[in-house]
């Protein structure tokens, strides 16, 4: 094992941060690092937490930290905000309301652009998350960018997701429409001290009775909090906990876990199919030529594509 | 491709000032880097292991009570005490051009004083890329 996956196994602070770092950078012993501290991995709880930009993520967040602190338990955050597609940069400010956990050592907080990747969260997350399940932390949160209504990624990575809703956003077919409503197992009305709080919470509630065909005991959790006044947190923090062991009873988590296991290889080995048709078969530059003839000569796209991708085949 | 360069803006000692922390944050995040803030008032300590946690390349402090003297060089002596002297500390903020060579002798690799352009800010980070890519 390599001295910085053994130091990783420790907690050492240095070496998750860098890690973190390699997996980002995709620096040649990233693949080597993952297969390293995967046996590790497995045993920490994660949650995603999602929700509009301004909802009050992070705060809650905070919130949450110094509530799981005073039970003993210790928490990782990755907290993903945009990177800016014009100039590359990001100004990652989701830790700014965690600060005062920082010399915490039960905390580790990471900000993560998300590099171009679409879908709310980046193209590391999931591997930093392994880094931190075998680093030893109780519970890894990802926070994901402010969202909209379909960059519904975390689902494929948390065990649980926390969405984040504020008064003011709509009405109930708002709350209907496919998307982000469609992933939170746990319903959160955020700044409840808002005009029109208790009535997001009775629409959204209706909502979730359609969904559940008005079964009381498969309904999901809706919360009232505010995180300024951290109000409503220790009930939300009860509500989550309730709800993952009801999972883990009635064998959802485990299924979760293993659609999650199944969603990264198939990316995984995606990603590698592409890889290696660039690297045997210079597929780039057969695709530059064929939109050649299909756009001046406007041979039939598909017929073109088939014929050539079958003749590749044949004599590879 | 070139590595994504990290900047941790950091606020130490006890003034509330952050419109320059701010401004420079902003405009190294339109220059590019991924930068991260961690708000005012923030203790050595916090900042070293915020930088840590980060695994940022380089640290800016913002200071306008006139601590400079202490608060700048801990961070740079708590950096090296975790093994993380590799990281660029530079400072900014109203500190007297006469504190400025005893600063650069406690490790700060460059002091931005009011005025300066932030094109010098960006040079010196892109002056030190070879560095860090090491």
């Amino acid at each position: 094992m390599s001295e910085l996956a053994e130091k990783i196994l420790k907690g050492n602070l240095r070496s998750i941060g860098r890690a973190i770092s390699i997996i980002e950078n995709d620096e040649c012993n990233r693949e080597q690092l993952i297969d390293e501290i995967f046996p590790h991995t497995g045993r920490a709880v994660v949650w995603g937490i999602t929700g509009a930009p301004g909802s009050g993520k992070s705060t809650l967040l905070d919130g949450f930290i110094a509530d799981l602190r005073a039970q003993n338990r210790t928490a990782a955050v990755i907290a993903v905000d945009p990177s800016s597609p014009f100039t590359g940069g990001a100004l990652l400010g989701d830790r700014l309301r965690m600060q005062r956990h920082a010399t915490d050592p039960g905390v580790f907080i990471r900000s993560m652009a998300s590099r171009g990747h679409l879908g709310g969260i980046a193209t590391a997350t999931a591997d930093a998350i392994k880094i931190l399940d075998a680093a030893g932390y109780d519970l890894i949160v990802v926070e994901t960018i402010g969202v909209g209504q379909a960059e519904i990624e975390v689902v494929e990575l948390a065990d649980i997701v926390v969405l984040v809703l504020v008064p003011g956003t709509g009405d109930e077919i708002q709350a209907m429409k496919a998307g982000v409503m469609e992933i939170g197992d746990i319903f959160i009305i955020n700044k409840k001290d808002l005009d029109g709080a208790l009535k997001l919470k009775t629409e959204v509630e209706y909502v979730l009775h359609l969904k559940s065909n008005n079964n009381e005991s498969e309904m999901n959790p809706v919360l009232l909090t505010s995180a300024t006044r951290s109000e409503g947190l220790l009930e939300t923090l009860r509500a989550i906990d309730d709800y993952l062991s009801r999972m883990q009873a009635d064998g959802r988590l485990a299924t979760r876990r293993q659609q999650r296991i199944e969603n990264e290889v198939r990316k995984i080995v995606n990603a590698k199919i592409r890889l290696m048709a660039e690297k045997h078969l210079q597929i780039d530059q057969k695709i530059k030529q064929w939109a050649q003839q299909i756009g001046k000569q406007k041979q039939a796209p598909y017929a073109l594509i088939n014929s050539q991708l079958n003749q590749l085949l044949k004599d590879s | 491709m070139a590595k994504k360069i990290r900047i941790l803006i950091a606020k130490p000692g006890l003034d509330g000032h952050d419109r320059g922390a701010k401004y420079i944050a902003r405009a190294l995040k339109d220059a590019g880097y991924e930068v991260i803030y961690t708000g005012i008032r923030q203790t050595p300590e916090a900042i070293v292991k915020t930088a840590i946690q980060e695994d940022v390349d380089f640290v800016g402090l913002s200071l306008l009570s006139g601590a400079h003297n202490e608060l700048f060089p801990r961070v740079v002596e708590l950096l090296r005490e975790n093994q993380a002297d590799d990281i660029i500390v530079f400072g900014g903020g109203v500190i007297p051009e006469s504190d400025i060579p005893g600063l650069k002798e406690k490790g700060l690799a460059a002091i931005f004083t009011p005025g300066t352009s932030i094109k010098a800010v960006i040079d010196f980070i892109e002056s030190c890329r070879s560095k860090i890519e090491n």
